[in-house]
C-alpha cells in the first residue's frame, strides 16, 4: 500500500508539472519548444550526406551539404532565437493529396503547394500573410525579401504581385514544362510542338504526365497552335491557355483521346527512368525533372546518352511552388508563425538555395549573387562562344558566357538546350510562357472530360468484340445449364430409397 | 484478490471495436457521401451519373473482362500445379508448395517492376499490349491465392474414392472428370473469389504496366483527386454491392454442389 501511495504522489507531481508546462507554453517566456509542422513535396529538399567530391567550391566560399537542411535549420534557429523549435517534416505526392489531407483535418503550419493550389487556399482564406518583418528589405538578414528574383516576387510587376499571391505566399522553386528528347532519335522539328504527343511517327515512344492539368495544357497548346505561334499580347495568350469553355473542353477531349492512343504511358514518376534507359525517345516533363533526367543520362556509366530539353514553340506552363502559412496552424500562435517565417528565410539563404538546387535539380526563386556564381561554376565556359542572358531574373548585366554547342538557336531565339536551358529559360521562352490558373468551378467538368478520355467507352467497342463476348457468354450459359441438368440429360439419376 | 475472468462474449470485444472503427464507421461515411450532393442534400444524382454514362459502364465491363480473364488464366495454371503437388509422392511436398508461395513474400511493387523489365525484353514495347500485360501482371500477383485453396481441397480428397472408381472400371480421364473435379469444386470456388474480386480494383498493376485505360479502382481515385467524394463513394458502394452479389452467387453454387455430392455419395 505504501508503494501505491508513492506512485500516486509521483503521478500527481507529474500531472502538475505537465499542467504548468502547458500553461507556460502560452506565455512569451523563453526556454520551451515550439513544434513546426512542415509539409513539402517528396524529394524537394536537401537531405545532406553529400560525398566528399561533391563540394561546390565557389569563390565566395565552399558549399557543402553535410546534414539535412531541416537539421541545419533547427540548429541555426535554436542558436539565434530565444526559444527553440522542433520541425515535424512530412511530405506529399500531389497537390490534390495535400488538399485532401488538409480537408480531412490534418494540421500543418507551413506547406509548399503549386501555384493553382496556392490560389485555391488563398481563395478559401486558409492562410496567414507573411509579416512585415519578414518582407522588410531593409534588414539584411531577410534573405527571402532581399534575395527573391524581382521577376517572381517583391516588385509591383512581378508574377506573384500580378496574380495577387505576394505577401500571402513565398516562392520556393519555379520552372517551365517541356519535352525531354533524344536528339538522335527525334527530329528537332517534331519536338518543337506539343503535337509530338499525337504524332504517329512516334507511336508508343513518347510519354505524357498522368494528371489532368498538364495534359489539358498540352491539349490547349495543340488546339490553339496557330494562334499561339502568331503575335499575341500576354493577356491574350493567358486567356487562350486558361480557357475552360465547354466547347474547348470537348475539343481537348478529342485531342487527348488521340494522344492516349499514341503515347507509351501516362506517368507520374516512371517516365524519368524510361527516358534514361531509352525505352522512350521523348517525354513531357517539368523543367526540374528534365535537369535530373539529363544528369542521370549523362552520368550513366555503361551507356551515357546526351538528352535535350525543348520548350515547344506554342507555349509553356510557367509554374511555381510556394510556401504558405496555414491559418489553422499558425493563426493564434505567434511563435509558430515566427518559426515558419524563419524556415522560409533559412531556405532562401543563398548558400542553402544552392544546396537545394544542387540536390533536387529544380530552380530556386532566389536570385542572389551566390546563385549566379553557382550557375557560372556549373555551366560557364572560360572561352564561351555564346552569351546567355539571364537579366530578367538576376538583374541587368547578368550574362553567362556559355558553350554554343549546348543550345539550339533559331534566329534570335533559343528554343532547345541542355541543363542550363531547362533550369533558367531564356527571355524568348519567358515571352511565350503562361501561368496556368486554378480551374475553379470548372474542375468537375474538366475531370469528367479526363474520365471520358481514360475510360473505355461502350460506344467505342467494335461490333466484333460484342459478337465474341456474347458468343462466350452464350457458351457459358449453355455449359452451366448442361452441368446443372447433367443428371437429367447424360446420367440416370440415382433412385431414392 | 479476484482473478481476472473473461467470458466468451468479452473476448470478442477487441475485434468488435476494430470492426466498428475501421469497417462499419467508414462504410456509413461512404453511404452518406454516396447519397448526398455537394451541398450535403440527399440525392440520387451520383447513382444516375454512374448508370447514365457509357464511359463508367464501359469501365465496369472492362474491369469485369480483365478480372474474368485473369481468373480463368489463374485457374488453368493453378489447377494442374495444385493437382501435381497434391498427388506427388515426393516426401517434402511442403518444400514444393513453398516454392510456389515464396514469391508472395517479396514486395508486390518490386515483383511487378521486375516483371515490367522481363515483358519489355520479350515484347519490345510493352505499351502495345496493355490488356495482355495487365492479365499477366495480375496473374503473377494472384496465382498463389488460386493454388493454395485448390491444393488444400485436392489434398483432403479421399484416395480410396479414386481407387474405387478405377476398380469399377473407370479410366483415368473418367476418374478425374467424375470424381476429382467435382470434389474439388469448393477449392475452385474459393480460389475464384480470392482472385476475381481483388483483380477488379487492383489498378496499381495497370499503372505500373502502362495500361492507360481506367478500371474501377482508378475511376474512384480519379474522382477523389478532383475532391469529388460523392461520385467516388457511389462507385465504391456500387462495387461493394457487385462484390456482395458475386460472393453470394459463388457461395450458393458451392453449397448446392456440396448437397448434390452428398446425394450422389
Amino acid at each position: 500500500m505504501k508503494r501505491f501511495k508513492r506512485i500516486l504522489a509521483v503521478a500527481a507531481a507529474l500531472t502538475f508539472a505537465g499542467g504548468s508546462a502547458a500553461a507556460l507554453s502560452g506565455c512569451a517566456d523563453g526556454g520551451e519548444e515550439v513544434v513546426l509542422r512542415v509539409c513539402n513535396w517528396e524529394e524537394y529538399i536537401d537531405l545532406g550526406g553529400w560525398g566528399e567530391d561533391e563540394v561546390i567550391d565557389l569563390e565566395s566560399g565552399n558549399i557543402f551539404g553535410e546534414n539535412s537542411m531541416v537539421d541545419d535549420f533547427t540548429e541555426w534557429f535554436n542558436s539565434t532565437h530565444d526559444f527553440s523549435v522542433k520541425v515535424e517534416y512530412s511530405t506529399f505526392g500531389t497537390n490534390e493529396d495535400l488538399y485532401n489531407r488538409l480537408s480531412l483535418g490534418d494540421v500543418y503550419d507551413l506547406v509548399c503547394p503549386s501555384d493553382y493550389m496556392l490560389m485555391k487556399l488563398i481563395a478559401e482564406g486558409n492562410y496567414v500573410e507573411f509579416s512585415d518583418g519578414f518582407l522588410d528589405t531593409g534588414n539584411e538578414e531577410n534573405y527571402y525579401a532581399n534575395g527573391v528574383s524581382r521577376y517572381i516576387d517583391g516588385a509591383e510587376e512581378s508574377i506573384f504581385a500580378e496574380n495577387g499571391w505576394n505577401k500571402k505566399a513565398a516562392c520556393y522553386m519555379w520552372g517551365t514544362t517541356g519535352l525531354v528528347y533524344n536528339p538522335e532519335q527525334a527530329e528537332e522539328t517534331d519536338v518543337s510542338t506539343w503535337a509530338l504527343l499525337m504524332n504517329e511517327n512516334y507511336k508508343r515512344q513518347v510519354t505524357i504526365k498522368d494528371n489532368v492539368r498538364d495534359a489539358y495544357f498540352a491539349a490547349l497548346g495543340i488546339i490553339n497552335a496557330e494562334a499561339l505561334k502568331g503575335e499575341l499580347i500576354r493577356e491574350e495568350r493567358s486567356k487562350l491557355l486558361n480557357d475552360t469553355d465547354g466547347e474547348t473542353i470537348a475539343r481537348a477531349e478529342d485531342v487527348l483521346k488521340a494522344i492516349k492512343e499514341n503515347v507509351y504511358s501516362f506517368e507520374t514518376d516512371s517516365g524519368k527512368a524510361d527516358m534514361v534507359t531509352g525505352k522512350v525517345v521523348a517525354n513531357y516533363q517539368w523543367s526540374g525533372d528534365a535537369v535530373y533526367i539529363m544528369d542521370e543520362a549523362d552520368g550513366d556509366e555503361n551507356n551515357p546518352v546526351e538528352l535535350w530539353y525543348s520548350v515547344p514553340d506554342e507555349c509553356t506552363n510557367l509554374w511555381f511552388d510556394g510556401w504558405i502559412k496555414l491559418k489553422k496552424g499558425v493563426e493564434w500562435n505567434e511563435k509558430r508563425s515566427i518559426a515558419a517565417e524563419a524556415f522560409v528565410n533559412f531556405l532562401s539563404r543563398p548558400d542553402n538555395a544552392v544546396r537545394n538546387m544542387y540536390y533536387i535539380g529544380y530552380t530556386s526563386a532566389i536570385a542572389a549573387e551566390t546563385v549566379f556564381e553557382y550557375m557560372e561554376w556549373n555551366y560557364g565556359a572560360e572561352d564561351g562562344d555564346m552569351n546567355y542572358d539571364l537579366g530578367y531574373f538576376f538583374g541587368e548585366d547578368k550574362i553567362l558566357s556559355v558553350d554554343a554547342a549546348d543550345f539550339v538557336v533559331e534566329g534570335e531565339n533559343i528554343n532547345k538546350g541542355r541543363q542550363l536551358f531547362a533550369q533558367y529559360p531564356p527571355q524568348n521562352v519567358i515571352d511565350r510562357s503562361v501561368v496556368m490558373l486554378d480551374f475553379g468551378d470548372k474542375l468537375g467538368e474538366i475531370n469528367r472530360m479526363w474520365i471520358n478520355v481514360r475510360c473505355l467507352d461502350l460506344k467505342d467497342i467494335s461490333p466484333a468484340v460484342y459478337g465474341v463476348v456474347s458468343a462466350v457468354a452464350a457458351a457459358a450459359v449453355i455449359g452451366i445449364c448442361l452441368y446443372v441438368f447433367r443428371y437429367k440429360i447424360f446420367i440416370r439419376e440415382p433412385k431414392e430409397k | 484478490m479476484n482473478v481476472l475472468r473473461f467470458n466468451r462474449k468479452q473476448l470478442c470485444i477487441p475485434y468488435a471495436v476494430f470492426l466498428i472503427l475501421f469497417v462499419i464507421a467508414p462504410l456509413i461515411v461512404i453511404v452518406y457521401y454516396a447519397f448526398t450532393n455537394g451541398e450535403g442534400k440527399f440525392s440520387f444524382a451520383n447513382f444516375i451519373n454512374f448508370f447514365a454514362s457509357t464511359n463508367t459502364l464501359g469501365t465496369l465491363m472492362y474491369s469485369f473482362a480483365l478480372a474474368i480473364t485473369t481468373t480463368l488464366v489463374c485457374l488453368l495454371l493453378a489447377y494442374p500445379t495444385a493437382y501435381i503437388l497434391a498427388r506427388s509422392n515426393f516426401k517434402k511436398k511442403y518444400v514444393l508448395l513453398m516454392l510456389f508461395v515464396l514469391p508472395m513474400w517479396i514486395n508486390f511493387t518490386l515483383r511487378i517492376t521486375a516483371l515490367k523489365e522481363i515483358l519489355s525484353a520479350i515484347e519490345g514495347n510493352i505499351s502495345a499490349y496493355p490488356f495482355l500485360n495487365s492479365v499477366i501482371g495480375m496473374t503473377y500477383d494472384f496465382l498463389p491465392f488460386m493454388i493454395l485453396p485448390l491444393y488444400t481441397s485436392l489434398l483432403k480428397l479421399d484416395k480410396s474414392l479414386l481407387e474405387a472408381a478405377s476398380d469399377l472400371g473407370a479410366n483415368k480421364a473418367v476418374v478425374f472428370m467424375r470424381v476429382t473435379l467435382p470434389l474439388s469444386v469448393p477449392g475452385i470456388v474459393s480460389g475464384i473469389t480470392m482472385v476475381l474480386l481483388p483483380s477488379m480494383t487492383n489498378y496499381v498493376v495497370l499503372d505500373m504496366l502502362y495500361n492507360s485505360t481506367y478500371i474501377m479502382g482508378s475511376l474512384i481515385g480519379s474522382y477523389f483527386s478532383a475532391y469529388d467524394w460523392h461520385n467516388g463513394s457511389m462507385i465504391s458502394l456500387i462495387l461493394l454491392v457487385i462484390i456482395f452479389i458475386v460472393t453470394l452467387v459463388t457461395n450458393r453454387f458451392s453449397d448446392k454442389d456440396a448437397d448434390e455430392r452428398r446425394t450422389v455419395l
